[in-house]
């Protein structure tokens, strides 16, 4: 069985120690462990953390291989230390089959670089007006237990009532992408001062918030537990604590350049900033980073959206939304959580891997680093910073908002079931 | 001057003073028997018009050919861009011909700003309207207008609007023409108010340097120029007013009105006009509407900046490529 010391890291960014993996789990966890027999990997300081999981990725695979594929996302995934990505259901065909989802799963367990596990569509074709089958895609190989329409929002409040108490009899959750339609028809970014002065359609955050809000509201009356995908507006913040508050079964995601981002970027009317839901202002992002601190946002879901070169290079309202995420995400959360002193390590492990394996229940993941456990790690060093060289990225797309901000963090080795996919920063 | 002109915000004051004082100069060719400039001569201008606006496009072609510019017409429809090529893609083959200016009309907001600043091509951008963005020389020729009208065509040589009172009245939410206006007016010292029901009127536009009103009567006797802005009727369909006569009997301007108006102030419009909408006949023909100046006024201004950009202090042969990062 072949082993694995990794030396003097520091685990959730405490005292520095070895981790001795052996085959694909960690068989101890200390001080001084013995190194024979074993491929040693230095440490030297480096935080050793739960592989990452993704609540929310899209691979594109099958229908748009131009600007994703399994292979290459998950690729974007390992470099960006991530061990599990749960994959959306928007593609073409949509995964609102047994047979779509079985196949997106495959496709992961072949390429052999991430876990892949599909969302299936909560509506026949995103078009949210006939429940998918839900049940025959929690029970095909893929085991869906995520359901999402992401990209459109189930608006219609019987259809979002009926799949919420549906997924219940598998304990399947919804997560939903809150985009009140007519609220949002023409939009192309934040409905404020920015839209204004640009003559672009705004996009009011009342858009999102009516819909957490009847959605929280639908949750407690059926209740069932629901996801608020890529949550963006403090008044969303408000809500959802709100609900957290009365003991509703909510949860919620941020993605990382909400944290970062604001609407000012949009000025240059480069599309690389146009997303889904749109930036916002500075107030919105100081309010998602405290959510995300106190527990009332409760992971980091990347919202990977990867588009190819030519759907960017245009003039705003002809671009597609979407930025890649996978491989800044890590850095994005330690320059506005970990370096603004909001989150520790820990933390980190817990809002970019226990809790999203959790939500998704994934199993084998998100899971302590402790003897026994599953050998899913990431190696962070943590002293880097340096400019983002979309160049150099392993997901066929380049549509990155950070291209030469200069970010902290850097992912050295992923580790999958003990299996090295990424090794001093570069793919096995 | 700067190499593009893309926005009203864009301009100084001294640029803006110096756009008009040369318009004053270029509208004495209008008055000349054989009316053209040879300053142009062996520039090529295309006029790139996604959106159909004849009369934008025809009012930079008559300036072009004023200034002995090489004119090629470019329109959207029926072109290789109604078969799915890009803007990039349209912007480059044109250039490849030897392109020195693109005057760029385009319905998505921003256009012109990608078409300057992408690192596509290297020519000079003149926005002509984008979408509900911008249109500065639209606000150009209405300063200009306001200040042959206002001032005086010698006495306002060198000088700007200051103090004046523009009203602004209409849909402003989907109008360039406004945001412009503002803009510039602004710049120019003027005091701006604008009129509209609040559905018509931007979240956001607490930061607009001007006032805002919904009540029109009010307003009228405190203005020196008025300018009506149109108001698409489809617009009811979608909730932003009642009626089309609801709409005229709040903010439409009929007789009654405009006698509200001090004895001097005037009455404008960018056409065109929907008589009997946001104004009546009765104002549309009287002494006091500049509509048809502007549209004359317009052909000095593009002559202006056309001049200024491209035959002025700055060659723009010379000009190094600006990229994007």
């Amino acid at each position: 069985m072949s082993k694995i010391l990794i030396r003097g890291a520091k685990v959730l960014g405490g005292e520095p120690q070895d981790v001795l993996i052996e085959g694909s789990t960690i068989a101890a966890v200390g001080h001084g462990l013995p190194d024979e027999g074993a491929e040693v990997v230095e440490a030297g300081g480096k935080v050793l953390l739960p592989g990452l999981v993704d609540l929310h990725t899209h691979l594109r695979e099958p229908g748009r291989e131009d600007s994703e594929t399994v292979l290459t996302g998950t690729r974007a995934a390992a470099a960006g230390g991530y061990t599990a990505v749960f994959a959306m259901a928007n593609t073409f065909p949509v995964a609102d089959t047994a047979g779509v989802v079985e196949q997106v799963w495959r496709l992961g367990r072949e390429h052999g670089y991430c876990d892949v596990q599909p969302i299936g569509a909560v509506t026949v074709g995103l078009e949210g007006r006939k429940l998918a089958e839900l049940g025959a895609m929690h029970e095909s190989a893929a085991g869906v237990t995520v359901f999402s329409d992401d990209g459109k929002c189930v608006d219609d409040a019987v259809i979002m009532r009926r799949a919420l108490e549906y997924v219940k009899a598998f304990d399947g959750v919804v997560a939903q992408h809150a985009q009140e339609p007519r609220l949002t028809e023409g939009a192309q970014m934040n409905e404020g001062v920015v839209s204004a002065e640009l003559g672009l359609g705004g996009w009011p955050a009342v858009a999102e918030e009516s819909i957490i809000a009847r959605d929280v509201l639908l949750a407690e009356h059926v209740g069932s537990r629901v996801h608020i995908c890529h949550l963006s507006t403090a008044g969303s913040v408000e809500i959802v604590r709100w609900a957290k508050s009365r003991g509703i079964r909510v949860t919620a995601e941020v993605t990382p350049h909400h944290l970062l981002l604001t609407d000012e970027l949009v000025r240059t009317y480069n599309p690389v900033y146009k997303v889904n839901p749109p930036l916002r202002t500075e107030r919105d992002v100081l309010a998602l980073r405290e959510a995300l601190a106190d527990g009332t946002i409760d992971i980091v879901a990347t919202d990977h959206a990867p588009h190819p070169h030519e759907d960017k290079d245009c003039e705003w309202a002809a671009a597609a939304m979407g930025m890649v995420g996978l491989e800044t995400a890590l850095s994005v959360v330690q320059e506005t959580m970990v370096d603004t002193g909001l989150l520790d390590w820990a933390d980190v492990a817990d809002r970019m891997s226990f809790a999203p394996a959790r939500i998704g229940q994934a199993t084998g993941h998100g899971r302590p680093v402790s003897a026994g456990e599953p050998a899913n790690l990431t190696l962070v060093d943590t002293a880097y910073r340096g400019p983002v060289d979309p160049a150099g990225f392993a997901s066929r797309s380049r549509n990155t908002p950070y291209e030469g901000r200069e970010l902290p963090g850097r992912v050295t080795h992923t580790w999958l079931r003990g299996k090295a996919t990424l090794v001093d920063g570069k793919l096995t | 001057m700067q190499r593009h002109l893309i926005s009203a915000a864009d301009l100084t004051r001294d640029d803006a003073v110096l756009i008009l004082d040369t318009a004053e100069e270029m509208s004495r060719v209008a008055d000349r028997p054989i009316k053209k400039l040879p300053t142009l001569r062996g520039r090529t201008v295309v006029n790139l018009f996604f959106e159909d606006s004849t009369r934008t496009r025809i009012s930079f072609e008559a300036a072009e050919k004023r200034l002995s510019a090489d004119v090629i017409n470019f329109s959207a429809k029926g072109s290789s861009v109604s078969k799915g090529e890009s803007l990039k893609d349209t912007a480059q083959t044109l250039e490849a011909m030897g392109v020195d200016a693109v005057v760029i009309r385009h319905g998505a907001s921003g256009a012109p700003y990608r078409l300057a600043n992408s690192g596509w091509i290297d020519a000079a951008v003149i926005n002509a309207g984008d979408g509900t963005h911008q249109h500065p020389t639209q606000a150009l020729l209405d300063a200009f207008t306001m200040r042959r009208r206002l001032v005086g065509r010698d006495a306002g040589l060198g000088h700007d609007l200051a103090g004046k009172r523009v009203t602004i009245v209409g849909d402003v939410l989907h109008s360039r023409v406004a945001r412009s206006n503002v803009d510039l007016l602004h710049t120019l010292g003027a005091e701006v108010t604008l009129v509209a029901p609040p559905t018509l009127l931007p979240v956001g536009i607490g930061t607009w340097p001007c006032e805002v009103s919904y009540d029109l009567d009010s307003t009228l006797p405190k203005s020196d120029a008025v300018m009506m802005l149109r108001v698409q009727r489809e617009r009811m369909n979608a909730a932003f007013f009642p009626t089309e006569r609801e709409y005229s009997r709040r903010y439409g301007l009929d007789g009654d009105r405009m006698a509200k108006m001090p004895e001097h102030a005037i009455v404008m419009h960018p056409g065109p006009m929907v008589r009997g909408m946001e104004i009546t006949a009765q104002v549309a023909d009287s002494e006091r509407c500049t509509a048809i100046e502007q549209v004359a006024n317009g052909v000095s201004i593009r002559m202006a900046v056309l001049y200024l950009l491209l035959g002025g202090n700055e060659p723009a042969l010379t000009n190094t490529r600006t990229e994007e990062k």
